[in-house]
């Protein structure tokens, strides 16, 4: 019982990574219907980004948390300016074989720049290096911090996205694009906008998994990327809640298979997932069934 | 007010819109009737910015808008009701109606046209908290009547607002239309309905196949033979 509790902590922790990253495919899939693949990418740039901060500047792990944040949500709204939005009237096809090019891109690009070796984070010093026993269970400090981070960052964006002007914009947006513009919302504006929410939000789980894995290397995006691509699909993809609770089912759905199974099955067990969803609910848990209009 | 001059709209290879020009002036109700697929949407989605023309101008108030964005249109006071109640389902009532003053800063403005909405559309302030998506057709043909005027336009476009709606909510949906009128809104009504149109009409233009084919005061078209035996039945 123990060690299940202990795993579940794990799998929160985890989970809490793909549920960040799990936002970002869903808003920018609600909004201009693409599977951003170029996601996990802004993902590994926030974890380099980190790394920086944290080993040549010397940065503490908040104010790198920010920049990381910052110069992600600045690269999101990039790749979207520069390699989407010329595509705005194109098939969805040509967009998403866009998106693996930017993705790719990415990629080999940071391989060439940073070198395609691996790099250790930095021991994070004080109160968090520290881990906690209560009852039999240990909580890393990391661990809390992870939790506790991505639960901000969670209310934070429900609050934009509930009570804001632009929040509403991106709602409307996505709901009906013609309609949100006859109320003379910019189209263009908001998609930034979302592309700068969920890249901000894809850079915050990048320097918490460089914090909670300790390596990072320019390919690490990939699977994590596709993990939270499930975790989206899962939820229902375009539900910003639907991301939030696939993302820590299939954390949890990791770290159990790993922990009581086998750690090379984890990954053939959450793309079963995926097919399984797909044949019994392609709209996801959260999705409603939607008719095609005739 | 609005002048159109020698419009033409493509889609793709698809001549949809062949050239017309309309005028509406300040205070009147226009109303451009014609059958399916005449090109009357595709003539308020133009105005409205949604599509671009391929050749011709709109001038609104003067000022040549023929290439400004549709944001841009809303600002200078443009509104368009699309076919087909289109709310933002899952967003409230009160939020489609604030999403309607979206470009408006003056809050104690736009509070004042909420409750002038209200007022107007009393069914819709009982149901402010309850998800557009879940009102009848008739309530969100007023939501989405109701969230143009939260614009405060002067020109109110409509496209079909009767369609789908039962006989006594067209008529009240027309008593509406006349009332913003008579307060002071320009109007350009799109409808396949074009006796109850014609009535309320001050001038009125019959579309076939993306060409203007006639035009006349709201009465002269009812009692054009043409028009009684196309569009009225006898």
């Amino acid at each position: 019982m123990e060690q299940f509790l202990q795993q579940v902590i794990n799998g929160i922790s985890l989970g809490s990574i793909y549920a960040l990253m799990a936002l970002g495919y869903t808003m920018v899939y609600g909004i201009i219907k693409l599977i951003n693949f170029a996601h996990g990418d802004v993902y590994m740039i926030g974890a380099y980004v980190g790394y920086f901060c944290m080993t040549n500047l010397r940065l503490g792990f908040f104010p790198s948390l920010l920049i990381s944040m910052l110069v992600c949500a600045i690269l999101g709204v990039a790749i979207e300016k520069i390699a989407y939005k010329p595509l705005r009237n194109a098939t969805r096809i040509a967009v998403l074989i866009t998106a693996i090019g930017v993705s790719l891109f990415i990629e080999y690009g940071t391989m060439y720049i940073a070198s395609p070796n691996p790099r250790s984070y930095p021991r994070l010093t004080g109160f968090m290096a520290k881990s906690y026993q209560v009852g039999g269970l240990t909580f890393s400090a990391q661990q809390i911090l992870i939790i506790i981070i991505t639960v901000v960052l969670m209310i934070l964006l429900q609050l934009i996205v509930k009570k804001t002007r632009i929040g509403k914009a991106m709602r409307a947006v996505s709901l009906d694009r013609d309609a949100a513009q006859l109320m003379g919302i910019s189209v263009d504006n908001t998609i930034s906008f979302t592309f700068l929410l969920g890249s901000a939000l894809a850079g915050a789980a990048g320097i918490l998994v460089g914090i909670y894995y300790n390596s990072i290397n320019p390919l690490m995006g990939m699977m994590p990327g596709l993990r939270a691509f499930v975790a989206a699909v899962f939820g229902g993809i375009g539900i910003i809640p639907g991301a939030m609770i696939g993302g820590y089912f299939i954390g949890l759905v990791e770290v159990m298979v790993s922990g009581y199974v086998n750690s090379m099955f984890r990954d053939a067990v959450v793309f079963a997932i995926l097919i399984v969803i797909l044949i019994v609910k392609p709209s996801g848990l959260l999705g409603k069934e939607t008719r095609e209009k005739v | 007010m609005l002048e159109i001059t020698n419009l033409h709209v493509h889609f793709g290879v698809i001549h949809a819109i062949k050239g017309i020009s309309l005028t509406v002036n300040d205070g009147e109700i226009v109303t451009l009737i014609g059958a399916n697929g005449a090109g009357k949407t595709t003539t308020l989605r133009t105005i409205s910015g949604l599509k671009k023309p391929s050749e011709g101008t709109i001038f609104f108030d003067g000022r040549d808008i023929t290439s400004l964005s549709a944001q841009e249109r809303v600002k200078l006071g443009i509104s368009q009701v699309p076919e087909g109640r289109r709310v933002f389902s899952s967003m409230t009532v009160l939020e489609n109606l604030e999403l309607g003053a979206y470009l408006r800063k003056d809050r104690d403005g736009i509070a004042k046209d909420l409750d002038m909405v209200f007022e107007r559309f009393p069914i819709l302030a009982e149901r402010r908290k309850q998800q557009a998506g879940t009102l009848s057709g008739g309530e969100q043909q007023m939501l989405v009547m109701g969230r143009a005027l939260m614009s405060r336009p002067k020109l109110l476009c409509l496209d079909e607002p009767s369609m789908g709606l039962a006989p006594l909510l067209v008529q009240e949906i027309f008593d509406i239309i006349k009332d913003i009128n008579e307060k002071g809104t320009t109007v350009l009504l799109v409808e396949q309905n074009a006796s109850m149109a014609l009535q309320i009409a001050h001038r009125a233009y019959v579309m076939e196949t993306g060409r203007i084919t006639l035009s006349g005061t709201g009465s002269e078209l009812m009692q054009s033979e043409e028009i009684k035996k196309a569009y009225l039945g006898g």
